[in-house]
């Protein structure tokens, strides 16, 4: 089995796994990393986002192979409860979830865009975040955090 | 005492020992356990306000336990908007009663008057610096008796937290990612499981070659019952190559023709029913009747698709299993497993673990006793089963189509004086642990199967199923509510939030628009003209208030309004939608007033009303359940869309207050209101009444072509 070498939210990561399973499956597997969450397993929903590199994929249909010697940033590398990032904070400020089993998917979404553009107006975080379903309804509360993350870490 | 002793709160007549519901623990925290789970609406969070409120300890004491029938309270099912009426009032009483008891037994121990004391985060002081903590006191005070009433809880003003929007306990785990969903859970020793399924509504499995899945890596046990059938592997991975293995040694029979849907009326019509008068309205001095339109709505299978597909855990040891589920009831879901694995529910625990959004009864149920099942092949292992996304859209119960038939009788002047509701539609609830035959879907495929449920209503006094909110609260002088249940059921339907309300709302409300608009009268003042209670009256002003009823006219763009009571005995909710139309519509803008008695979480609420109102544009503009010859189509997120972040419409959402009223749910009150004035905001801009949902391009030409 050959052996496929990344770095995992920032630490270098070795797996021996068949090049062309989803890189879902073994972060979720074999790295035990729950993050990003299954939702449909054809790249519909987002809630399986990661970002590799800077941009968000969907970790169901993205093939191990594709991120070898790549940055994977899974929802567990952007921050932690005690150094949130400042989507996360926002997310909570907002109270900005129902169920928040999409949440992971789109706090990477919205990471990748704010990496793009510091300060997205609401019509591009919405466009930003369109492949994301949300089923709950609280689209517009998470629209408010992410703009709100955006407005306290750009520099007055 | 000269009045009758009170009554217990539904929830403390079942589970009346004070001990299920709270406990002190040694470390200063309090144990709270409710009957009634997380399904995304934050219903912890609130019964830890109310507790904790009740009790005078810091919120950040309590500690909210998950429900488990190896102790917690039986609460039956967490649905029906109900949670805060029951295990809320439940809870206020037993938190009150409990303070109480505590206060003498401090007074006994500190030797002073128990209305000289005071509680204060869980400590218990008196005069002259006197002190104990209902920690102190825990070992000496016995929880296990019965809540009597007694105690009162406490007035209003001195409730610190409820009636204010705390954080919900939960969101902090959600947004850092760490396990608590029941996907994300990793038992030691754990396997995975899949199921087979048929893609042909009920296909019979008439052979099953294993030769190639027995042959895949990691694979543990095929398991077969029947027609029922699946894998048990030691990866994830693993069970899902199995499985695709076993898929290609399967060879299914010709599945049940579903029917055409394309005239769902048509076919709701045409099959045998029982029917069902639910009220009936007369008067003495009955008006002329000038004329009479008669109207048909419809509304179509509505899947729940929530965003994780569904999954449970199951462990046997020896004849026990543990189960570890996203049900909504674990106790009912532990009486159809009992049934059919014929061992007495002792030998069963099922625990309640979060899923993602639940809005009825959705496949949690199934697949817990698929992981039963599968179990039964892991030697004493664990073993979790997920459903694929196909499964989740295709086999899980749908809300039940529905086709409504109102006749409206009008006066020379366009009056309404008689009314005619009729309702046809499969039952809404078929849920598990309430009949002598359970309801989960490997039962109907085992070998020995048990018969398939067709669902059943529940009756009016709790709410109704398919007539839920069909008994209009105007003030019409005379009107004849029925109902006819279907008594086949090609497609599996039950419980989908707000079961019957939101067809019956949209039927009513539009023809009421209709009737309206006829009389050239303003579509708020016809309804305010018809209401005489005053909390309806007061929520359709607010949100017209707030909309700014009625804005001027703009080419292309359209307003309605719409309002329903859930259940006509909970919330109370107007809605007001803004929409701009050309051969689609888009939902600009929603204004909501929503009046549920006491908001214990005021934020909490209006995040239940802003999702239920999204939700229910979604199911507005988008959703259907597809399906041709035997087969279920709208198998993914393609063929089933739902709204989009882009598509999402602004809305606000005004809480009227009021905490002198018991409280009731939130969850539900906006799908109906919010369809309707969707509706209704499409004729205001297109002068074309779309009366079978959802609101499509190809909906609203049919509309056009056969507008009366």
């Amino acid at each position: 089995m050959p052996s496929i070498r990344f770095r995992l939210n920032g630490a270098p990561t070795e797996v021996d796994a068949d090049p062309d399973r989803a890189l879902l499956d073994i972060l979720r597997g074999q790295l035990g990393v729950i993050g990003p969450h299954f939702g449909c397993g054809s790249g519909e929903c987002g809630a399986c986002r990661v970002m590799v590199g800077d941009h968000a994929v969907t970790a169901c249909d993205t093939p191990l192979w594709s991120v070898a010697n790549k940055d994977v940033t899974t929802v567990e590398g952007l921050g932690n409860a005690k150094h949130p990032h400042p989507l996360q904070r926002a997310l909570i400020a907002e109270q900005a979830m129902q169920c928040g089993y999409c949440v992971p998917g789109i706090l990477i979404s919205a990471a990748a865009l704010l990496k793009q553009k510091a300060k997205p107006t609401e019509a591009e975080v919405r466009a930003a975040l369109d492949r994301n379903l949300c089923r709950c309804g609280s689209q517009n509360r998470i629209v408010r955090a992410v703009l709100r993350a955006a407005h306290e870490t750009a520099a007055p | 005492m000269t009045d009758a002793a009170p009554k217990l709160p539904v929830s403390l007549q079942v589970n009346p020992k004070l001990s299920s519901w709270v406990k002190f623990e040694s470390d200063g925290q309090v144990m709270i356990s409710p009957g009634k789970v997380e399904i995304g609406q934050g219903i912890v969070t609130a019964l830890a306000q109310i507790a904790a409120d009740e009790l005078d300890v810091d919120f950040s004491r309590v500690r909210m336990v998950r429900t488990t029938t190896a102790g917690s309270p039986n609460e039956g099912v967490t649905s029906g908007s109900l949670s805060i009426q029951q295990s809320g009032r439940a809870l206020r009483q037993t938190c009150a009663e409990i303070r109480h008891v505590f206060i003498a037994a401090a007074a006994d121990r500190l030797g002073v008057e128990t209305g000289a004391l005071n509680v204060s985060d869980g400590t218990i002081s008196g005069p002259g610096n006197v002190r104990t903590s209902y920690w102190e006191l825990a070992d000496e005070v016995s929880l296990d008796r019965d809540a009597t009433m007694d105690a009162v809880p406490k007035p209003i003003a001195k409730r610190a937290l409820a009636g204010h929007s705390v954080e919900r306990l939960d969101i902090p785990d959600k947004v850092f990612a760490h396990p608590r969903f029941i996907h994300d859970v990793s038992l030691p020793g754990m396997l995975h499981g899949r199921v087979l399924r048929p893609e042909q509504a009920r296909a019979k499995l008439l052979d099953l070659k294993e030769d190639a899945a027995l042959k895949t890596p990691s694979l543990v046990a095929i398991v077969r019952d029947g027609n029922f059938a699946g894998v048990v592997s030691e990866t994830e991975n693993g069970a899902e190559a199995a499985l695709v293995a076993l898929r290609k040694g399967a060879t299914w029979s010709a599945g049940d023709v579903l029917p055409d849907e394309n005239n769902l009326a048509a076919f709701l019509k045409a099959q045998p029913v029982e029917s069902t008068v639910i009220d009936t309205r007369t008067t003495a001095t009955p008006a002329r009747t000038a004329r009479t339109l008669r109207r048909q709505y419809t509304r179509p299978y509505i899947a729940h698709a929530s965003i994780a597909p569904s999954c449970a855990l199951a462990q046997w040891t020896g004849e026990r299993v543990h189960v570890w589920t996203h049900s909504q009831g674990v106790y009912l879901l532990r009486a159809d497993l009992a049934l059919v694995l014929k061992t007495p529910p002792e030998n069963i625990t099922v625990e309640h673990l979060e899923g993602a959004g639940c809005y009825g009864h959705n496949p949690a149920d199934d697949v817990a006793l698929d992981a039963v099942l599968l179990a039964k092949g892991a030697s004493g292992r664990p073993v979790r089963v997920q459903w694929s996304r196909a499964d989740e859209m295709t086999h899980a119960p749908f809300g039940a189509a529905m086709a409504i038939e109102i006749e409206a009788d009008l006066d020379a002047k366009n009056e309404i004086v008689g009314w005619r509701h009729s309702i046809w539609s499969n039952g809404h609830a078929a849920r598990p642990g309430r009949a002598a035959k359970p309801a989960l879907l490997a039962g109907f495929e085992l070998e020995d199967p048990f018969p398939r449920v067709i669902s059943a209503n529940p009756p009016q006094a709790n709410g109704g199923g398919g007539d839920r909110n069909s008994i209009p609260l105007y003030d019409f002088p005379a009107w004849t509510i029925e109902s006819h249940r279907l008594l086949t059921m090609p497609i599996r339907t039950s419980a989908l939030r707000t079961l019957g309300g939101q067809g019956n709302a949209f039927a009513i409300e539009s023809m009421i628009d209709e009737i309206a608009h006829l009389r050239g009268e303003d579509p708020v003042a016809f309804r305010l003209r018809h209401l005489s209670d005053e909390r309806a009256k007061e929520v359709i002003r607010a949100a017209a208030r707030r909309a700014n009823w009625k804005p001027a006219a703009k080419a292309g763009s359209g307003y309605g309004v719409g309002f329903s009571r859930y259940k006509n005995t909970g919330a109370y909710c107007a809605a007001v939608a803004e929409i701009e139309g050309d051969e689609e519509i888009r939902v600009k803008k929603l204004t909501l007033a929503v009046d549920v008695g006491e908001a214990i979480n005021p934020d909490g609420v209006i995040n239940q009303v802003e999702g239920g109102a999204i939700q229910a544009t979604s199911w507005v503009l988008k959703e259907r359940v597809r399906f041709e010859g035997a087969r279920i189509t709208s198998n993914s997120w393609t063929d089933y869309p739902i709204l989009r972040f882009s598509e999402t419409p602004q809305v606000e959402v005004e809480v009227i207050q009021r905490s002198d009223i018991d409280p009731v749910g939130a969850g539900e009150a906006a799908h109906g209101p919010v369809t309707a004035a969707i509706a209704n905001a499409v004729f205001d801009c297109l002068s074309v009444r779309v009366r079978n949902l959802p609101i499509t391009r190809d909906s609203l030409i049919a509309a056009m072509e056969s507008s009366p």
